[in-house]
């Protein structure tokens, strides 16, 4: 297993805001990681790598196994030889992830010089390469430009390229196409998944469009405020969803055919980390299942079907729920 | 960037012609007259008129700026009503001892201010930022001639490791550099420190991280180029207050300078050297802005493109 994460529980202050998540992601899988904003996707992200501690979170429990070494307890300057080589980051807005007063080369550059130890000219030309293969015309000329000189799709593939200058193992894409156009979107997403199956890179898709899950995952692991929901293959997941959350999700998706007014959103939001409740479900507040139980005490896990869900109503398995349409 | 150049050379000039009738015009409205200082006890009417007729006085006041901006664009400023000298040689006595205490003081204050500024960002919050910034606060409230004093009294009188006073040899510049020095210091200090900590909280400096490149590498390659573009503002402006605002400074320690040079004339009335330094100040102020423009350029192809 590329990355297997069992039981990260981390804090900021006195916030808790996540609790004992666990997923896995192997080469050449995509693992997407989804949930309504505030669900502790990005923290997940940034706590992978140890880059949580630049915001002031503290890993306070679990393990996080990268290639079989524990990545939790390691130390910064350890973290910081993997972060860019094997572990590299795509982060959500491209328009602001670049540093403007340097040139796209240079910024491109900097990863193979750093982790790989190229001169300046052997670099730049991996540069050009690795964007050509990212199908940007006139590679040469770009690394030359400022990042106010390019679009925005352009500019996520720049940073797509900085992922793959040091041949990455692993990726995380902090939601890659949230900020930019919908025909964009596509295109960005076509690019990571090719990625995955042409050099067997383990990604980590972070979204909350379950379009975009459907299309390019393999794995799935639903978060909500902080937990785990539910996880496991995507196929079995939009086939027959167990967790009334991921059903709900689910039902956000817009289809073909659909009748007008058919589509759902979830009623009511997800609590703030400061009103997380520890001994019951979480989304028993929003879940039309709950009852008496779920609200004073935490759901175990179940795994059945290769499904793990956390809920102690779940639904019926292998066969879909009245409210998920085929 | 050469484009870009040219057009802010070509807008100074009417920038410099504004300033050059304002500076006339001011001189002209002052009440008091140079002739005043030159008469002999007892003069008569027919004396004064003489005088005035000679420094061209007389004559009708646009004729008066045409001459002397005509004589000005070639080089020159006329005589010197009570000095009685070139007021040219005049300013050319002056500028070397005030571009070399103005000179080096901005040395010192964007070199020691930006090291402070970069210091106390990297450890925002600890005890050290606090420090820094506590002392750099209370440098700032001090006023120059008083530090002036005091250090005289250490370095000179006390240690006798300086002269007290006078502008022979380079040791004679370390305590007023130090001097108008000190108050730079602290400004640029708190410019600095604020646009680091400005810039460290954008989001390419996460992407930074993540791409494993050092702490110390991301503050000073990456940070502190953003965080110098105002501070590259703050310093131009000051270019033209350091030349010519250096007074207290000059007056402590007994040195020459355009701003003593500015103030006697003043006393005297002496017209030509008042209008000549003013300009130069004014230029000064001017060729200031037109450096931290060029330089906000030459760092921010934003600036380049027009965009900012």
């Amino acid at each position: 297993m590329l990355l297997e994460v069992k039981d990260l529980s981390l804090s900021i202050g006195i916030l808790r805001l996540l609790d004992r998540v666990s997923f896995a992601v192997d080469r050449g899988q995509v693992l997407g990681l989804v949930g309504e904003s505030g669900s502790g996707k990005s923290l997940t992200a940034l706590a992978l790598t140890g880059l949580v501690r630049r915001i002031g979170g503290v890993v306070t429990g679990g393990v996080i196994l990268f290639d079989g070494q524990d990545l939790a307890g390691l130390p910064e300057p350890a973290l910081r030889r993997l972060r860019g080589k094997r572990i590299a980051f795509i982060t959500q807005n491209p328009m602001s992830a670049l540093d403007a007063l340097k040139t796209i080369g240079d910024q491109v550059d900097q990863v193979a010089r750093l982790h790989l130890g190229l001169s300046r000219r052997a670099a730049r030309a991996r540069t050009v390469e690795i964007l050509t293969r990212l199908r940007i015309p006139d590679a040469a000329q770009v690394a030359r430009a400022y990042p106010h000189q390019l679009s925005g799709g352009m500019k996520q593939r720049v940073v797509i390229a900085m992922a793959l200058a040091a041949d990455a193992e692993l990726i995380i894409a902090d939601e890659p196409t949230t900020a930019l156009d919908v025909t964009v979107q596509a295109q960005i997403v076509m690019i990571l998944a090719d990625l995955v199956r042409q050099r067997q890179i383990g990604l980590i898709l972070i979204t909350h469009d379950m379009g975009v899950v459907a299309q390019i995952c393999d794995l799935v692991c639903v978060l909500y405020a902080g937990r785990v929901a539910e996880s496991g293959p995507v196929e079995t997941l939009f086939a027959a969803p167990r967790h009334p959350y991921s059903a709900a999700l689910i039902g956000c998706i817009p289809r073909e055919g659909m009748a007008p007014g058919a589509l759902k959103g979830i009623p009511g939001g997800v609590p703030s980390a400061a009103a997380y409740g520890d001994a019951c479900c979480r989304f028993a507040e929003r879940c039309p299942r709950a009852d008496a139980l779920c609200r004073r005490t935490r759901p175990p896990e179940r795994i059945e079907g290769g499904m793990t869900v956390a809920c102690h109503h779940p639904l019926p398995l292998l066969s879909a729920a009245p409210e998920v349409a085929r | 960037m050469l484009g870009f150049a040219i057009r802010r050379i070509l807008m100074l000039v009417p920038v410099f012609l504004a300033v050059s009738v304002i500076i006339f015009l001011m001189i002209h409205l002052l009440p008091g007259d140079p002739i005043d200082n030159l008469l002999k006890i007892g003069a008569g009417p027919e004396q004064r008129a003489a005088l005035t007729a000679k420094y061209g006085l007389d004559r009708p006041l646009y004729e008066q700026y045409a001459l002397w901006l005509g004589n000005v664009l070639q080089g020159d400023f006329g005589t010197a009503i009570v000095q009685r000298r070139p007021v040219a040689s005049l300013i050319g006595q002056a500028l070397p001892y005030s571009l070399a205490l103005g000179g080096l003081a901005l040395v010192m204050s964007t070199v020691l201010g930006v090291t402070v500024g970069v210091i106390a960002a990297s450890a925002k919050g600890s005890w050290l930022d606090q420090g820094l910034m506590g002392g750099v606060l209370f440098g700032s409230m001090l006023p120059n001639f008083w530090i002036g004093l005091l250090l005289i009294l250490i370095f000179s009188v006390s240690l006798g490791w300086t002269p007290v006073s006078g502008a022979r040899g380079w040791e004679s510049l370390i305590l007023p550099v130090v001097t108008i020095g000190l108050g730079g210091t602290a400004l640029v200090a708190r410019v600095t420190r604020v646009a680091m900590i400005d810039a460290q909280s954008r989001d390419f400096v996460m992407l930074l991280h993540a791409k494993g490149v050092h702490p110390v590498v991301i503050q000073l390659r990456h940070v502190l180029r953003h965080a110098l573009i105002p501070v590259v503002t703050i310093l131009a402006l000051r270019i033209g207050w350091i030349l010519g605002g250096a007074v207290t400074v000059e007056v402590v320690f007994a040195r020459p300078g355009l701003g003593s040079l500015l103030i006697k004339s003043l006393n005297q009335h002496d017209y030509p050297v008042v209008q000549a330094s003013l300009l130069i100040l004014a230029m000064a102020v001017l060729l200031g802005t037109l450096l931290g423009d060029l330089l906000q350029a030459a760092m921010d192809p934003r600036i380049r493109d027009g965009l900012k």
